[in-house]
């Protein structure tokens, strides 16, 4: 790990220092505001769990199905949380095997969202598949037919994707968690003791745990990697293996990964911001990790300014009058305001991050972000439905009629997300501590010159 | 801190204290040390001295048979009950190779946890001294010994700036 020079403005120095802030962010009393938010994100659950109730009883009218338009709202959900579960794998498992410094007081945040992300995700599918109750019908079980999944289906690709990345991003997040956990043991009393204790599987820092640890955790990244890249390209192929217009592109893959990555940071962004204040953590996320996640927001953001452009030449440059037609719907169709919504919210403001006024100013980049958020729900939305409203038989063309079912689900989600992630922060390390002290030079009894300080 | 395992237990506030310390112990024949660490650092492992974590056996064995898996699961369900799909071959292989990466990534990463957990339990620490500090800010030495070697092993810790040394019997 590379070590960040020292720096005396830094108020957090020392390692006690860097247990005792993280640990206070556990054991301080939640203030007023912090059961209001909790109140609202269960209130949101609830929501949740109430209007898939109805859509189980009454089934998938509810939210508005109608030919030709079969993937609609739950879909385009769907690949929006997968998507922002991107972000955290990036930052703590890429950035690790490139040995960036400035992700370490971020990553513990960005993974935990990552796997609440693809929790929220992973519901999605089952609600749209109407039967939900039946759901495990897309996993290759024995059964009394010796009935199997179609193999050849991106659709079951999807589902081996995503539940290969929902196990690993959640033993990843455990596995860096431990030896934090177990600091949090060791200064806590009480039911914290005894929980921290069990959570923390016996852990002590011996030579003998980190010799393995420490190789491990290289390995779970090195895995973790080709995953991150390939969890989205598989959501892409969903729609590219078809031969829909507007979904039939080879550009896909990469297009959808950077798009994930650029929204997932977003989401960070969004998260990071008010929560470094709540917890008091400002001297360990500083201006120096927003400015990071900027550039980054700026990279992804700008491939994506790219894929659209990309887009609708390779839709004029094709001739196929199919392809050229639903690229001009998407701009001047009845649904042109989703279309133009995407294109300005992604392409147009994340190019506002090449000042540097702006990536630090983080009033500014807290609303970028939400433009971030919600340019990405909208990509997605009118990749999802807007080919399907137009495909090949104008006859069958048809316009999208979300319900409150739609609505409220959508809504819903961020309180089944933000349930899990305000409870984490709570009661969780949300500052790696043990990679934190990595950073910070331990005190030496001789200089580097051999003298004595 | 009661213990079953005889020896000494020191604080070290500065890493190269300890490692000096660590490569003092092994020179002069002390075995078996355990050194405590809130986090993970080269110069104590270096020290320490310890072979490469089999770790890595464990990652690739796994990685490998789960690729075989995945690829022998969707052969053998296509193959099971034959379907011609999109006018592909029963065993299209290169519609196979998500599921072949997917379980590659799983057993993999799930065999590496199981890894930490297996191979860190190999060497037991029951009965080993701990102190809360070890997850904070200081380095921990035990070295076990028998009670005529402990004073000259408090020696040699407090030599190397050990700045808390208890003996364990």
């Amino acid at each position: 790990m590379a070590v960040i020079p020292y720096d005396p403005s830094r108020p957090t120095q020392t390692h006690g220092e860097v247990t005792r802030d993280v640990i206070a962010t556990i054991t301080s009393k939640p203030t007023k505001g912090y059961y209001i938010l909790l109140g609202t994100m269960a209130f949101l659950t609830a929501l949740l769990l109430g209007s898939v109730t109805m859509l189980m009883k009454d089934g998938l009218g509810l939210a508005g199905y109608a030919p030709p338009i079969m993937w609609s709202v739950y879909i385009t959900t769907f690949v929006f949380w997968v998507g922002i579960g991107h972000a955290g794998t990036l930052i703590s498992a890429i950035l690790f095997l490139f040995r960036s410094p400035w992700r370490t007081a971020v990553y513990r945040a960005t993974e935990a969202m990552t796997v609440f992300a693809v929790m929220t995700a992973a519901l999605f599918p089952i609600i749209h598949i109407g039967r939900q109750w039946i759901f495990y019908w897309l996993l290759p079980y024995p059964n009394a037919r010796y009935l199997w999944p179609n193999f050849k289906s991106p659709l079951l690709w999807d589902v081996f994707a995503i539940s290969t990345y929902l196990t690993v991003s959640s033993t990843f997040l455990m596995v860096g968690l431990v030896p934090d956990i177990a600091a949090v043991r060791d200064h806590v009393s009480g039911w914290r003791k005894k929980l921290y204790g069990m959570l923390s599987l016996g852990w002590t820092g011996a030579d003998s745990q980190w010799r393995h640890y420490s190789r491990a955790y290289l390995y779970l990244a090195a895995l973790a990697t080709p995953l991150v890249l390939s969890v989205h390209s598989v959501v892409s192929w969903d729609f590219a293996v078809s031969i829909v217009p507007g979904w039939h592109g080879t550009i896909f893959a990469p297009y959808f990964v950077a798009g994930a990555i650029y929204s997932g940071i977003g989401m960070v962004l969004t998260l990071m911001i008010p929560l470094r204040k709540v917890l008091k953590v400002e001297h360990m996320i500083t201006d120096y990790h927003f400015d990071n996640l900027s550039k980054l927001t700026l990279f992804t953001g700008s491939i994506l300014f790219y894929a659209y452009a990309m887009e609708y030449f390779v839709a004029w440059y094709s001739g196929s009058t199919f392809e050229q037609t639903t690229f001009w719907l998407r701009a001047f169709g009845p649904a042109w305001w989703a279309g133009w919504s995407m294109i300005i919210c992604n392409a147009f403001v994340s190019q506002l991050l090449w000042f540097k006024k702006i990536r630090t100013n983080l009033t500014s980049l807290f609303v970028i972000s939400i433009f971030i958020n919600l340019g990405m729900w909208f990509e997605r939305y009118v990749i999802v439905t807007s080919s399907l409203a137009n495909d090949y038989v104008p006859y069958a063309w048809g316009q999208i009629n979300p319900t409150w079912a739609d609505w409220t689900i959508l809504l819903g989600s961020f309180g089944w997300f933000g349930l899990w992630f305000t409870l984490f922060y709570k009661n969780f390390p949300i500052v790696a501590i043990q990679e934190i002290k990595e950073m910070i030079p331990m005190p030496r009894r001789k200089s580097s010159h051999g003298g004595a300080h | 801190m009661a213990t079953s395992v005889p020896g000494v237990l020191a604080h070290f506030a500065h890493i190269d204290g300890a490692a000096d310390a660590i490569r003092e112990l092994k020179a002069t024949g002390h075995k078996d040390l355990t050194v405590y660490c809130a986090m993970h650092n080269h110069e104590l492992e270096e020290a320490i001295g310890d072979p490469i974590s089999a770790v890595r056996y464990w990652t690739l064995f796994f990685g490998l048979l789960g690729c075989a898996s995945g690829f022998s699961l969707a052969i053998w369900m296509s193959s099971d009950w034959p379907l011609l799909v999109g006018g592909k071959p029963i065993t299209a292989i290169p519609s196979f190779v998500v599921i072949g990466f997917e379980l590659t990534i799983l057993f993999g990463s799930l065999a590496t946890v199981a890894a930490i957990i297996i191979l860190s339990a190999m060497k037991s620490l029951k009965g080993r001294p701990y102190h809360p500090k070890f997850s904070d800010d200081h380095i921990g030495i035990f070295v076990p010994c028998s009670g005529e070697q402990a004073a000259a092993v408090e020696q040699l810790l407090v030599g190397h700036g050990s700045v808390e040394v208890s003996r364990d019997a």
